[in-house]
């Protein structure tokens, strides 16, 4: 469904007219991927927009972004590293953390940015149609930018400790889209009972946070019983905070078969939420 | 392909969920229970089918067909379900039944500045605004003087839109949806705001879609805009199609029924937890206070309006629009007419508010009074719409109730 370009007030002729039906959906309907195809130059700007909009007005503008990650790095280094005397793989402490909570701090953000998308853009999408897939999707996107300046400071600090890049450094957005997919599926299928149920966003909050602490953002993966480490390593983010490690400082815990389990499990969430999400959006603007 | 309408609406249905009344508690004990309760109360009620009284239909078994290039008002009381029907057909929400078929693109402008970022700049905005009504780069770019001449705003383009007035959102996000050369234009009720002359430009403009050969569908108060704009008209009253027919007859109709229902000087408007503000009573009074069904011209007459504000609100504007019988705005007064605002100060609970017109303003016959506000923005806060009906009577003129015209103010006539 496609609308062929045109001159200004001239119309298509009868045969070329996009034609619309609207009627009730049954069951789960589809995913409207041309829809969303169609409308991806708004997904950009709707992307660009909330990037520049954030900053506006801020006497330190886009230094919070960093402002937290660092000051979250001299928390667990003082207390993890310092007061605990954790075992950091032989790494400095500051660059052991940090190069896992750069990662960390882009998927926390993408997925509470994507389940709250609904709820904070309500008055847009009650009065104008667009595929609302839209909102949670660039709520993920909108962390890139935060993503790179977060990563920038990484960068300094390797070039700081005179730790040399690798080519393995050229795996990185491999982890990167993981992590999207990752905060995806959590934004999918929070963001419509989130509509619903305002109170989703304190579990979401709350969730994270736990979440970091089950994930070696803080302290080694390698302080983890034997045991437990299967288990352990079915959380995804588990490979996406390892995987930074290794591939910048050749630490934490190179690819394994195992890692497909977990990838499988988010591809398949990821689907089964743009399906879920679909179908509640059809009636999500009658919540309000 | 000639004879299929542009619009074809069959049997469309759509139904709302309401919440059904809650039971006060009236004890200690039992406010204890009821709050410790209300969670899995709310998940219940969240996740089981509604019963019959907590559904509301919104649309029923609506069907009408619109033709290309046709020009179509929709009037009809506050909730009768206008609005839904423009949200149906402009995809915001699924209908319950029934189907609409559309040919062609369509175009909304359900709510001035929607989708607006208040801290980017105008020209970030018209790319942001077009791309939400699905237009590409490319298109707005071609456009994009032609939007801006037409708005007016060539100076301001680089200003962020939180320093815009509501004027100016209005002209901009009307700019751009008119230059989206839809197929099909669904206007809800934006022309409210504005000056006059914005709104001629914006009345020519529609009328210039129109006659290109696209199709308008055109909600609105504004019996007269309505007339000038729409040959024909759809009458909806609750959730169904009362009238659909030439303006003239239809918008007549329609006023005499308005007028049965709302002799009254005095009315009631439901409460509305949701909204920060809102009227609960309107009443057309005389200088004693007493409502009364007539008034005499030789007095002042004052619109009294028990309000209640339940969260702060920046800026609050209330506009009173006084119509003729047919439609036409008579007088136009907004709260901040002469500063300050009354309406800054407005307490938070429940106060009383007058406006009073001076005697001998009007002309002795009928108005329509109608109320509505706004924050500076111009994003409405509570519209009720219609609240009563003005009766002027001339009693001391020789002429009395005969005279014609707009005013019954009383010339001096002398020789010097």
């Amino acid at each position: 469904m496609d609308y062929p370009d045109q001159a200004p007030d001239a119309l298509p002729a009868a045969a070329d007219i996009a034609t619309l039906t609207i009627q009730p959906t049954r069951g789960w309907g589809h995913l409207g991927l041309a829809d969303l195809w169609r409308y991806r130059e708004l997904l950009w700007f709707w992307t660009t927009r909330e990037i520049k909009g954030r900053y506006r007005q801020m006497a330190l503008g886009p230094l919070w972004v960093i402002i937290k990650p660092l000051l979250d790095m001299v928390v667990f280094t003082l207390v993890f590293g310092g007061l605990a005397k954790l075992d950091s793989e032989g790494v400095p402490y500051p660059l052991f953390t940090y190069a896992a909570i750069v990662p960390w701090t882009f998927f926390s953000n993408a997925a509470t940015g994507s389940a709250t998308s609904l709820v904070t853009k309500m008055a847009v999408i009650s009065k104008v149609y667009f595929p609302r897939l839209i909102v949670p999707i660039s709520a993920v996107l909108a962390g890139l930018v935060d993503l790179a300046v977060t990563s920038a400071v990484l960068v300094i600090m390797l070039v700081a400790y005179g730790v040399a890049l690798s080519p393995l450094a050229l795996l990185l957005p491999f982890y990167v889209l993981l992590a999207m997919a990752t905060a995806l599926a959590i934004g999918l299928w929070s963001a419509s009972l989130a509509v619903r149920f305002r109170d989703l966003q304190f579990v979401i909050n709350y969730g994270l946070q736990l979440a970091m602490y089950v994930t070696p953002v803080a302290y080694s993966a390698t302080l983890v019983p034997e045991r437990w480490q299967t288990l352990y390593r079915l959380n995804p983010m588990f490979w996406v905070v390892e995987g930074s490690r290794w591939a910048l400082l050749g630490k934490g815990t190179p690819p394994e078969p195992l890692m497909l389990v977990p990838i499988l499990a988010v591809g398949l969430l990821l689907v089964a939420g743009a399906f879920v999400f679909r179908r509640s959006e059809r009636t999500v603007v009658d919540l309000l | 392909m000639a004879t299929e309408p542009t619009i074809r609406v069959e049997a469309l249905s759509k139904r709302y969920r309401i919440g059904a009344r809650e039971r006060r508690a009236g004890t200690l004990r039992e406010f204890l229970v009821k709050t410790a309760a209300s969670p899995f109360d709310y998940l219940r009620t969240a996740l089981r089918a509604a019963t019959g009284e907590e559904t509301l239909w919104a649309l029923r078994d609506v069907s009408f067909e619109v033709g290309r290039g046709e020009v179509v008002g929709i009037v009809g009381p506050n909730g009768a379900g206008k609005s839904t029907l423009l949200k149906i057909l402009s995809r915001i929400t699924e209908p319950t039944g029934g189907r609409a078929v559309l040919h062609g693109r369509v175009s909304s402008l359900l709510e001035v500045g929607t989708g607006f970022h208040r801290e980017l700049t105008g020209s970030d905005n018209v790319y942001l605004n077009g791309a939400i009504l699905g237009m590409r780069r490319r298109e707005i770019a071609a456009k994009f003087d032609e939007i801006v001449a037409f708005s007016g705003l060539e100076t301001f383009m680089d200003t962020p839109v939180k320093r815009y007035s509501s004027g100016m959102y209005m002209r901009l996000a009307f700019a751009v949806a008119a230059h989206l050369e839809p197929e099909i234009l669904l206007v809800d009720e934006v022309l409210a705001v504005g000056d006059a002359q914005f709104r001629k430009k914006c009345i020519g403009k529609m009328g210039e879609v129109a006659q290109g050969g696209r199709t308008v569908l055109f909600v609105s108060h504004n019996m007269g805009v309505i007339r000038d704009l729409c040959p024909k008209c759809l009458w909806i009253d609750r959730g169904r199609i009362v009238r659909h027919g030439a303006s003239a007859d239809v918008i007549r109709d329609y006023l005499e029924t308005l007028e049965d229902t709302a002799a009254e000087a005095c009315r009631r408007f439901a409460e509305n937890p949701e909204h920060d503000f809102q009227i609960l009573e309107a009443r057309i009074v005389d200088r004693q206070g007493k409502i009364c069904e007539r008034h005499d011209c030789d007095e002042p007459v004052s619109l009294e309006i028990a309000c209640r504000l339940r969260r702060p609100v920046s800026n609050l504007i209330g506009y009173l629009e006084v119509t003729g019988l047919d439609g036409t705005t008579v007088l136009l007064s907004e709260s901040r007419d002469q500063p300050p605002n009354a309406l800054n100060a407005a307490p938070l609970g429940d106060s009383l508010l007058r406006i009073t017109l001076p005697a001998r303003t009007l002309g002795p016959t009928e108005y329509r009074l109608h109320l509505r506000f706004t924050c500076a923005q111009g994003f409405s806060v509570h519209s009720p719409g219609f609240v009563g009906i003005l009766r002027l009577e001339d009693h001391r003129t020789l002429r009395g109730n005969q005279r014609s015209g707009f005013f019954s103010t009383l010339l001096p006539w002398e020789f010097w």
